[in-house]
């Protein structure tokens, strides 16, 4: 398979393979799938919401438990190696959803068990979530200095 | 038919959202980290400019499930948890309303390396 070839290549040759095809991608294409898939995805947390609420939870419990359930369908599709298959289509669409961070977690966690369970999965599966949990705790970080400024002038 | 409008709102804006991210990589170098981070960056910023939660209201889970929503939930978190503890609140609040994901994502990872041995690839490049 074509993909499989582009696996046992270096960070920085499979980079410039990325570049080369991604320039050539065809927008009218790879937009429309990640629109739809994301789209789908986001309906399957809304279903989700409307069943927690359903429950009895209220709307912050009730997204919540969406993360969560969706976190762990991404996690069990991730496992069943489902997860990059739908990805190979939908690019975006399964990227920015929460099961893409789930993903970003997971995958990495797998890959490099072979490496051990400390210093591989527990280390490497932050390679991409680590930066958006530092970087968005940073950012919520300077709007809470913000808030307290604010609230200390009596705003 | 609320119902039904309810699923179109949520996918129509939650594909919206994922359509503005292929367009990102399709059209710029930005990996798949970078598209992530700049996502829950601009959650953070346009939560707390109070201009995402109208959407989450209005769009439901097409809002919060794309990871601009996540990065509401922080700035919403941090609002509540500054309000709650002043000062010490800048230091909890991220961290507390972002814990039920990232919990998750960290506990179904670890079980999944366990359970499923695999060594091809399995992320989104």
């Amino acid at each position: 398979m074509k993909g499989d070839v582009i696996l046992n290549v270096s960070k920085k040759e499979y980079e410039s393979i990325y570049q080369k095809h991604s320039g050539k991608s065809k927008l009218y294409i790879t937009i429309p799938k990640a629109f739809a898939i994301g789209g789908f995805i986001c309906c399957i947390g809304e279903f989700f919401t409307n069943m927690y609420l359903y429950m009895g939870f209220d709307a912050e419990k009730a997204a919540a438990y969406t993360s969560i359930t969706l976190v762990l369908l991404s996690a069990l599709f991730t496992g069943f190696g489902l997860y990059e298959r739908i990805a190979k289509h939908a690019g975006a669409g399964t990227l920015v959803p929460i099961t893409g961070f789930a993903n970003a977690v997971v995958s990495p966690a797998l890959e490099f068990h072979t490496e051990g369970l400390v210093l591989g999965t527990a280390a490497k599966m932050f390679v991409i979530a680590g930066p958006v949990i530092v970087y968005g705790i940073f950012s919520a970080f300077v709007y809470g200095i913000v808030l307290v400024i604010i609230k200390a002038f009596g705003g | 038919m609320d119902m039904i409008m309810e699923y179109v709102w949520a996918f129509l804006v939650g594909g919206t959202l994922c359509a503005i991210g292929q367009l990102l990589i399709d059209l710029t170098k930005l990996t798949p980290a970078r598209i992530l981070v700049i996502y829950v960056i601009s959650g953070v910023v346009l939560g707390a400019l109070g201009l995402y939660q109208p959407l989450v209201d209005f769009a439901g889970a097409g809002a919060s499930v794309p990871l601009t929503g996540f990065g509401n939930l922080l700035a919403q978190g941090m609002k509540k948890a500054v309000e709650r503890d002043g000062f010490l609140g800048i230091f909890t609040g991220g961290f507390t309303a972002c814990s039920a994901g990232v919990t998750a994502a960290m506990v179904f990872g670890l079980i999944c390396a366990v359970v499923f041995k695999r060594t091809d690839r399995t992320r989104q490049e």
